[in-house]
């Protein structure tokens, strides 16, 4: 258990010192800082469109720390070493989406209540968002683990890594969206069983990909 | 994750071949090893020295024939596996802290292979010879019953080879099983001399 603690707090350190942590943060507020330059300053429909647009920046965001997830600890030997000890590949692949929710799902919760100022969302809907977001976080996390696992060493891995990520991600986002309308409680079950769902299977894929990868 | 037990390390390869990308590597390869071996595994480039290394480490699966072992392993091979932005001494203590290593293994590897002076350098920082023996330490350090050392000596000076020997040389008679994959002749008693042909056969 020791050993699973010092695993994830080796990845939180590696986003914070190698800027994975800080990239996401900078590009979904830079979504939330321009997209009121393309809409002018109607309120009205800042109010209405601007959680979509915080909920798309957030799915593109996911995108952004793959290509340092695995990568590097292939060609450094790092997983080797994790397999020599008898770490199995799912549970490398658990302390790394454990990893990214520290270090890539909170700093991005924590970014959304200043984006949803930028954008003037009403502060009622801002609640929702949150929770909405905080539900879905943990299955980007999953999956920029599971489609680094599977693009890692790949060339071209950035562009398949998105064409992979955008399939999988449609349903929380119809759930997500769905969030935001007058009555968010149906939709809120179904993105929480959806993420569950994405969260739970993600360590699986992604370790079946870490084994498949190993030469 | 590891629970250590006390049981006589061992190691035992029978009839291995494997085939990588369509090509036989390793052919009708046998190999047995008790507690205070070294095997030094000789050959020329590409015959199969690393795989065979790789193999035994369990990362690596036999297309036939059995591997068996008994023993916690370590594996010092051309990655370094420390990371790079943190110090030598930083780097070390995260394997040696997975491995249960105490306060002392730790210090008495970095002494073995002379690394003291360079503890707060970060890893990215060291030359060649110096990422080999900051290697080489976390192999010392984390107390396995069998080494795996794939052309340990490269790119090291010849005191730090010495150190090697030395620590080889303990480790094997401490009861400790050494492979060493390495294409020039032991420099040290060995009580195996594996030498692998281009077609990966046992020559």
């Amino acid at each position: 258990m020791m050993s699973f603690i010092a695993l994830v707090a080796r990845e939180v350190r590696l986003a914070w010192t190698g800027g994975g942590l800080w990239l996401p943060v900078v590009f979904y507020l830079a979504v939330a800082t321009l997209f009121p330059f393309v809409t002018g300053p109607d309120k009205a429909l800042l109010a209405r469109t601007g959680g979509g647009i915080l909920w798309i920046a957030a799915l593109l965001a996911t995108l952004l720390p793959i290509e340092r997830l695995i990568l590097p600890d292939r060609q450094s030997g790092v997983l080797d070493q994790l397999a020599l000890r008898g770490w199995s590949d799912e549970l490398v692949a658990t302390a790394k989406i454990a990893g990214q929710i520290v270090a890539f799902a909170l700093p991005l919760l924590l970014a959304t209540i200043v984006g949803s100022a930028l954008i003037g969302l009403p502060e009622a809907q801002l609640g929702t968002l949150l929770l909405g977001l905080a539900l879905a976080l943990p299955a980007l996390s999953g999956l920029s683990v599971m489609i680094a696992a599977l693009t890692a060493g790949l060339s071209g891995a950035s562009a398949l890594g998105g064409l992979l990520l955008v399939p999988i991600t449609i349903p929380l986002l119809i759930f997500g969206a769905g969030t935001l309308a007058e009555d968010p409680g149906n939709a809120m079950q179904l993105l929480a069983a959806t993420s569950l769902a994405i969260t739970a299977l993600s360590p699986f894929a992604a370790g079946a990909a870490l084994r498949a990868g190993r030469t | 994750m590891s629970s250590r037990q006390a049981s006589v390390p061992s190691l035992s390869l029978e009839n291995v071949a494997v085939i990588r990308g369509n090509r036989l590597v390793l052919d009708s390869l046998s190999v047995s090893a008790r507690a205070g071996d070294v095997i030094w595994i000789r050959g020329v480039n590409g015959c199969g020295k690393s795989t065979l290394l790789r193999l035994v480490a369990g990362l690596l699966t036999v297309t036939s024939g059995t591997i068996h072992s008994e023993g916690h392993m370590a594996l010092a091979d051309e990655n370094m596996a420390l990371d790079a932005n943190m110090t030598v001494k930083a780097a070390l203590r995260f394997w040696a802290d997975m491995d249960g290593a105490s306060a002392d293994a730790r210090d008495a590897a970095l002494t073995a292979m002379d690394l003291q002076n360079l503890v707060h350098i970060p890893v990215s920082f060291l030359s060649t010879g110096q990422r080999k023996r900051a290697s080489i330490a976390r192999v010392l350090a984390s107390n396995a019953d069998i080494w795996l050392m794939d052309e340990p000596y490269n790119g090291l000076d010849s005191a730090s080879c010495a150190r090697l020997d030395q620590a080889i040389i303990a480790r094997a008679s401490s009861g400790g099983i050494v492979l060493v994959a390495a294409h020039q002749p032991p420099s040290i008693n060995v009580a195996m001399s594996l030498i692998l042909d281009s077609q990966g056969v046992a020559a």
